[in-house]
């Protein structure tokens, strides 16, 4: 893995007044993404106006696509092409993503995907917000297979989770997905983006040995693969069909066996490497929340009251929430008394929780179908509630 | 903590208040202050509203629950709003637009015919600046300066200038009426 400053001219060095949404194309392009595919869709369509406005200045590509799927087709060309690439989408289009998400997966393809969520299913609530893609994101496409996602908390983190994003995926050739809701996407807040030379970048892989040996799908070392750029002069070829080494197709349960585990296998083995988790009074705690993205905002309101109501209590914020931190939840249920996950949907990463926590600690929920965030004090009766 | 909510109808650069002093304060004045928005069916000529949740620490929950100023620009959004207003909060009103109910409480009114000053200075699209610059002189929270600096990339350049002295007729008007309740006051 080598490790490469950002290019200045994709920089924008300084603090600024941003929402979520820009500070994402902002991320993406600090991050060396230079080229986009997408459909614009509320609530994310500023980002992608961000990137039509910033991109002939950095020397990049912005395509509006004719559809989510066409967009995702786009990427998987772009980034075998050699480009760092993105796009950013809310419900409904993420849906029309899927497939080719899955496509992604099998050809170890490096990408970033946004999903600014909003109220769902189907159309929903194109304006407000929503945590209701969170297990979308992780299962969406069919077959086994693992992704890399975050989640951030405000548009500061909109943009350094971005150039996060970028890294992980370049890093484990997986698409890499950050999972902003319509609050933080369209909240304004200071954005502060360091020089460019303070800015860490991973570079992806290149393979460098002689062009008749390639092999697209040879683990090296570290698990990964190492990639060319089409056109190259390269010879490989690459599909969504179970693959050998080569990247041609073997349709046999053994081929499976070895195509599937590695791309299973690539995520969970490096999980810790991976997993980033905030955490505050665990070690003292009774009941410990846990919670994500603008949730986790909302969240401490509560805490504080349950705090001052005596309540030895303890947060958990998840930055990655795939792969999940299993590790970590396992070992807190052993400890404490119960553990509650506010989040906005009717139940997705509580159920990742109860997974984890084996039934040695409760798991209490306090679900929000959207529209809005929670009232921290729904939060804080179910902290009351668990702590008697 | 301070919370404050900008309304009136689609149009009037209502949102842009809000960004113009969210910036302002954040970039300039070493607060913390996150905006947010009615983002919703919304159409031109309807009522809408920023808001404004002002700190010396990072902003937790990022809506406005219990606000203590409410600017008005239109006689829908001070109706829809007014009801939310903390019982010692400040009213800030375009007079010529909004119409009061009989005051409750002990909530503070300052009004400017903000619409007009800005028509005098020959664009009424500048009754936004001439609405900030009062909501600046009246409610101090954030420092005119900061505003000032805060205008570049948030206005058209080439209305940079109008927009400064729409913005400087509302915060004299503001300062203005600030002496006369101190004289009365005294007296």
């Amino acid at each position: 893995m080598k490790k490469v400053k950002a290019d200045p001219k994709g920089v924008l060095t300084g603090a600024h007044y941003f929402d979520g949404d820009y500070a994402l194309a902002e991320g993406a392009l600090a991050a060396g993404c230079r080229f986009f595919a997408g459909y614009p869709i509320t609530p994310s369509t500023e980002t992608a106006e961000r990137f039509s406005e910033r991109i002939p200045y950095v020397g990049g590509v912005f395509i509006q696509m004719e559809d989510e799927l066409g967009s995702i087709a786009a990427l998987i060309g772009a980034s075998w092409g050699g480009k760092k690439v993105m796009t950013v989408t809310s419900g409904p289009g993420f849906s029309l993503m899927m497939e080719n998400i899955g496509l992604a997966c099998m050809m170890e393809t490096p990408l970033v995907i946004a999903n600014v969520q909003r109220g769902g299913p189907s159309t929903g609530l194109p304006t407000l917000t929503g945590q209701q893609d969170m297990m979308q994101v992780k299962w969406g496409s069919h077959g086994d297979y693992e992704i890399i996602a975050l989640s951030p908390d405000s548009p500061q983190e909109c943009f350094d989770l971005t150039i996060e994003a970028f890294n992980l995926s370049e890093i484990y050739r997986v698409p890499a997905f950050v999972m902003t809701d319509e609050c933080v996407g369209h909240m304004h807040e200071k954005v502060v983006i360091p020089p460019a030379e303070e800015i860490e970048l991973v570079e992806r892989k290149w393979y460098k040995g002689p062009k008749d040996k390639y092999l697209p799908y040879k683990p090296d070392n570290d698990m990964i693969p190492f990639m060319v750029k089409a056109g190259d002069g390269y010879r490989f070829h690459t599909t969504g069909l179970t693959h050998d080494e080569r990247g041609y197709p073997v349709i046999n349960a053994e081929c499976q066996d070895v195509c599937v585990r590695h791309l299973v296998d690539k995520i969970k083995m490096n999980a810790d490497k991976i997993i980033r988790i905030e955490e505050n009074q665990t070690d003292t705690a009774e009941i410990v929340v846990i919670s994500y993205g603008i949730t986790s905002r909302v969240t401490t309101r509560a805490v504080h009251k349950a705090k001052k109501a005596g309540i030895k209590i303890g947060t958990i914020r998840l930055i990655t929430i795939w792969p999940f931190p299993e590790k970590r939840i396992k070992e807190l249920a052993k400890t404490i008394k119960a553990f509650i996950v506010p989040e906005i949907n009717y139940g997705q990463v509580v159920l990742e929780v109860e997974r984890c926590a084996k039934g040695q600690a409760p798991v209490i929920h306090v679900p929000h179908c959207g529209g809005w965030v929670h009232d921290p004090v729904d939060i804080f009766n179910a902290i009351k509630e668990a702590s008697k | 903590m301070t919370e404050i909510r900008f309304s009136g109808f689609g149009g009037q650069g209502i949102i842009r208040c809000g960004l113009i002093t969210g910036k302002a304060l954040s970039l300039f004045d070493n607060k913390y202050a996150t905006m947010t928005q009615s983002f919703g069916p919304e159409a031109r000529g309807s009522a809408c509203s920023s808001q404004l949740v002002v700190s010396e620490d990072r902003v937790l929950y990022p809506y406005i629950t219990d606000p203590e100023i409410l600017v008005s620009m239109s006689q829908e959004a001070y109706e829809k709003y007014e009801q939310e207003l903390r019982d010692d909060g400040i009213l800030i009103i375009d007079r010529d637009l909004v119409k009061l109910k009989p005051p409750g409480g002990k909530i503070k009114t300052y009004s400017i015919p903000s619409t007009r000053f800005a028509e005098e200075l020959g664009n009424r699209i500048t009754a936004n600046l001439v609405m900030l610059g009062f909501f600046t002189a009246v409610t101090q929270i954030v420092s005119s300066e900061a505003m000032k600096k805060a205008l570049p990339g948030l206005v058209p350049g080439r209305f940079l200038d109008l927009n400064i002295k729409a913005f400087d007729k509302g915060y004299k008007y503001g300062k203005k009426i600030l002496n006369e309740e101190k004289k009365n006051s005294k007296k």
